[in-house]
């Protein structure tokens, strides 16, 4: 009949409306500055680098590559490429950023940076809370503020960092046995040469070490 | 005692305009009409808007607005600061009039809708003894005025030069012209009961008790059907919701009114919320019997507050409505008012009509109601299942 799905529909918000008052437990909202709900574990709101050590600068796993730059949709992204290097985690000298600015208020949160850095050097932030006073300085963050070490990555997605965590490691260790056998071959092939110039009457053609 | 406090502020009113020479006493008078009703529906609409939205919240499982109260102290009131707030919101910002906006219909068109809407509470009888101006054609005028408003709001559309506000300023004259025909026919059957169109005299007609309860005009089967239709066409007078969609927040952002801000905004929010007061206030002269009392022994209560007490009352409901029925999409719209709401508001005179020359005793008064209540309820039943969706599995050419 006509009307009986209103009237149903308004015997439901009148239980709503008296329920809210006598049970807490239906109250769907919180009062927000005061009381908070904990984040999801995938909250994400805005980019920060990752830096490992003590030193936020010196520690940073950027290496300038600039992906993330050219891939960042709405252009966000500014880096300088610093003329020397730096040792990196393996120990491969790199080149680090001199300039990393992000623009906040450009920023649309995609998260593709994070996606495309080889690096596993930029990840994103959780602080929801990135209002400022200052219109158009305060809106720009560089790398001093963007750095942030490892323990708060691990804080906020900690399933995530631990994955990373462990690749880096794995990737680590990958490097140092590759750095010994390559030492050991190298070795082996000197002595190799060595002998054998040795063994030859005429001047040996120097071996390529690779 | 009761007597006095029932015509307190008659009374007031008759000693202020005492200390005035003989000359000045009609204006003065008149003003001392005008200023309360301005301060008390005024008062009421910033209340409704705080009641509003906690109401609305409410519903949602939400707490709404709770946090302004006296500034500086810790002091909440359960947030009803809020609306002053608000008003020192909307009158220090910044009045944008677009550039390609037709300034002078820009402008007007907010006081146009205001002033109609002030104007329909001068015939309203608020309490015993206590109606601004006692008209004869009261009820006349106070439709004619309120179509109006519909002037106003197409002004704002045009006066705009926004398609937003073009889009929602034809709906709202659409929807309007749509609803006014059952608005005023419903009100027409009791004028037909009554033989008067002076909003007092139709109170006082309602204003007598058969045992102990009042002849309510919605106390019989065509005054609660004309009742019940009066209410739907003027909450789509008033543009609320389910019938906001000149508005349509979702959709076209606030429809004629998107390129108001600051003051010219605040004056529209009144006048909305002014009409509605007005509109809910003139459903309860018709029907709900005005200022009178719904059983003999509850007379001593004052007649204004019997009068406030409902437009309350109602206002409660059309927030309650509010948070329960979707917006209306705009041929469902045209479809309930053309092939529901006329008909059976056509159909209202007829049993009026019928009620109005059938007899009131013993066997006859039973039988009168039987055949007025079956009249109205058997096309009702029809209509609605004639107005009932008939739900089709949808096929998706490609979707699916
Ligand atoms: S999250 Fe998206 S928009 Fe923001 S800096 Fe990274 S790539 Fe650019
Ligand atoms: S954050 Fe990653 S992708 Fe971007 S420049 Fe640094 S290393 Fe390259």
């Amino acid at each position: 009949m006509l009307g009986t799905g209103i009237l149903q529909g308004m015997v439901e918000t009148a239980r709503n409306f008296v329920g809210s008052y006598t049970d807490e437990a239906r109250l769907t909202t919180v009062e927000y500055p005061e009381q908070r709900i904990p984040l999801k574990e995938a909250t994400r709101q805005f980019p920060f680098l990752v830096f490992d050590g003590s030193d936020p600068q010196a520690g940073l796993r950027c290496v300038a590559c600039q992906i993330c730059e050219k891939e960042c949709p709405p252009q966000c992204i500014f880096i300088e490429k610093s003329k020397d290097k730096k040792p990196d985690y393996i120990g491969k000298p790199q080149f680090y950023p001199a300039t990393f600015d992000i623009d906040i208020s450009v920023c649309m949160s995609c998260q593709i940076c994070v996606e495309v850095c080889p690096f596993e050097a930029i990840k994103m932030d959780n602080e929801f809370e990135l209002s400022t006073t200052d219109r158009f300085g305060g809106l720009l963050t560089h790398k001093q503020q963007l750095a942030k070490p490892n323990e708060h990555y691990h804080k906020i997605h900690p399933t995530e960092a631990a994955e990373v965590d462990a690749r880096l490691a794995a990737d680590k260790a990958k490097a140092e046995a590759k750095a010994k056998t390559d030492a050991d071959a190298k070795a082996k092939a000197a002595a190799e040469a060595k002998a054998k110039t040795a063994a030859s009457p005429f001047p040996a053609i120097p071996v390529a070490a690779t | 005692m009761a007597g006095k406090l029932d015509q307190l502020f008659v009374a007031l009113k008759h000693w202020a305009v005492g200390f005035f020479p003989e000359a000045w006493q009609p204006l003065v008078s008149i003003l001392l009409s005008i200023v309360p009703i301005i301060a008390v529906f005024g008062g009421l609409f910033a209340i409704t808007t705080v009641i509003e939205r906690k109401g609305l919240g409410r519903i949602q499982n939400r707490l709404g607005p709770n946090r302004v109260g006296i500034p500086l102290t810790n002091i909440r009131l359960f947030g009803f600061g809020q609306f002053i707030a608000d008003g020192i919101k909307a009158l220090i910002k910044e009045d944008v009039v677009p550039r390609a906006a037709d300034k002078v219909v820009h402008f007007l068109a907010p006081i146009a809708l205001v002033v109609p809407v002030l104007l329909g509470y001068s015939v309203l009888p608020f309490g015993r003894n206590m109606v601004p101006i006692d008209l004869d054609a009261g009820l006349l005028f106070f439709f004619a005025v309120g179509a109006g408003t519909e002037l106003s709001l197409f002004m704002a559309g045009w006066g705009s030069r926004n398609k937003y506000s073009l889009l929602g300023a034809m709906r709202a004259i659409a929807q309007m012209i749509s609803y006014e025909m059952p608005l005023v026919l419903s009100g027409l059957a009791v004028v037909m009961i009554t033989g008067t169109l002076s909003l007092p005299k139709i109170v006082e007609a309602q204003n007598a008790y058969t045992g102990t309860i009042a002849h309510w005009h919605v106390f019989t089967p065509w005054g609660l059907a004309g009742f019940i239709l009066f209410i739907i066409s003027s909450l789509a007078e008033a543009n609320r919701s389910p019938f906001d969609m000149p508005e349509a927040e979702s959709e076209i952002i606030a429809g004629y009114f998107v390129e108001y801000s600051g003051f010219k905004f605040a004056l529209f929010f009144l006048g909305e919320y002014l009409g509605m007061f007005a509109v809910a206030g003139l459903g309860i002269t018709l029907f709900l019997g005005g200022w009178t009392a719904p059983f003999s022994w509850l007379t001593w209560i004052p007649s204004w507050a019997w009068f406030m007490g409902k437009l309350v009352t109602i206002v409660a409901v059309f927030i309650w409505i509010r948070g329960t029925v979707p917006r209306l999409r705009a041929d469902q719209l045209m479809n309930f008012a053309w092939k529901f709401m006329l008909p059976m508001a056509l159909l209202n005179i007829v049993v009026a009509g019928l009620w109005h020359f059938t007899g009131r005793e013993g066997w006859n008064m039973i039988v009168r109601w039987l055949v007025c209540a079956g009249i109205l309820i058997v096309p009702y039943l029809l209509l609605g299942r004639a107005l009932e969706t008939k739900f089709v599995k949808r096929v998706y050419r490609y979707a699916s």
